[in-house]
């Protein structure tokens, strides 16, 4: 994996260049990683809940809703509650889309599982605090409308 | 500021998935089997992450990262966070603690912001995916509304919140 052959190799770089500072690093690390801990574990039971609850094939009849505000809202609500990996959803999108499922159905879907986040909102909690993480959320999720409309202007989707 | 362990979740939650192995009931073992599968994953990237956010810790000088991501930084310290954000891997769950780190090291908060939002939405590896699954132009259009949206609501969001005086919380 990439990252890890990066991670490794500037660990070793700098455990080389000076060893106290390294293992000052690895102590922050581990000081950070396990204050945090208990807000990872928490999102980590709301996401395998929301999986259970929104699983592939009930998301797949949920985007194919006809009417276009329609499946826009259930697109951007599934969005901001679930939370899912790209290797999933992109191939997801990808069948969907060739179901006949509207570009702009789509991009506010995906943007809503990128920029917002009901389950991560304890980790977001711990460090931006509940007021601005909800102001954070709220914002991603007008990015989302825009970004939708957008798609649908220019895929021609919006103007009949 | 320590996060607590939020003890009567997770006992809870524990005792649930524990009955359900017991009395075989399904729903219960499905929420299991997501448990464990999305824990590995996340185990995967977490410490790696930590392990950079703690050597940036160490080495990068308050300087260095006051002078391009301070208050006193040019609209520059926006495309250096874009291409920080483009390498970031995960989610928005490792994108927090990395914003914090920045934070903690002088970056300033509209900047901060900003990083989160495009951790969020240009990822590199998730966006050559998505590229190949979507299509170019869906892409295209996707960054070019996005990534003007996420500068001009982090400075809207960094103001507000600085004229509140607004303090990110350390959870460690």
């Amino acid at each position: 994996m990439f990252f890890y052959s990066v991670t490794v190799i500037l660990l070793l770089t700098s455990f080389f260049a000076d060893r106290k500072k390294t293992i000052r690093a690895l102590k922050i690390a581990w000081r950070k990683f396990s204050n945090i801990l208990p807000m990872f574990i928490v999102m980590l039971v709301l996401v395998s809940v929301s999986l259970y609850l929104l699983p592939q094939e009930l998301i797949r009849e949920y985007l194919g809703e006809e009417d276009l505000l329609k499946g826009m809202g259930i697109a951007m609500l599934v969005g901001s509650i679930a939370l899912m990996p790209g290797f999933i959803v992109f191939p997801l999108c990808g069948i969907l889309r060739e179901q006949g499922v509207p570009y702009m159905v789509l991009s506010g879907f995906t943007t809503t599982l990128m920029m917002v986040g009901l389950v991560t909102l304890p980790v977001e909690k711990a460090y931006f605090g509940m007021k601005t993480a909800l102001i954070r959320n709220g914002i991603g999720l007008i990015i989302a409308v825009i970004v939708a409309f957008a798609t649908g202007l220019v895929f021609a989707e919006v103007m009949q | 500021m320590k996060t607590k362990f939020p003890v009567i979740l997770i006992t809870a939650y524990t005792a649930f998935i524990i009955f359900s192995l017991a009395f075989g009931y399904q729903p219960g073992k499905d929420i299991g089997t997501n448990f464990l599968s999305f824990t590995l994953s996340m185990l995967k990237i977490l410490p790696g992450a930590f392990i950079l956010i703690g050597l940036f810790q160490v080495w990068v000088s308050r300087e260095r990262v006051e002078k391009h991501l301070g208050e006193n930084s040019s609209i520059m310290s926006f495309l250096w966070v874009l291409l920080l954000a483009g390498t970031t891997v995960g989610g928005l769950y490792v994108a927090f603690p990395v914003a914090w780190a920045l934070h903690e090291k002088g970056a300033r908060l509209q900047v901060v912001l900003a990083y989160v939002g495009f951790a969020a939405v240009c990822r590199i590896p998730m966006i050559i995916f998505e590229a190949s699954f979507m299509g170019v132009k869906f892409t295209l259009v996707r960054l070019l509304v996005s990534i003007p949206l996420v500068v001009i609501s982090s400075v809207l969001l960094g103001r507000y919140l600085k004229a509140g005086n607004w303090k990110m919380i350390s959870p460690d």
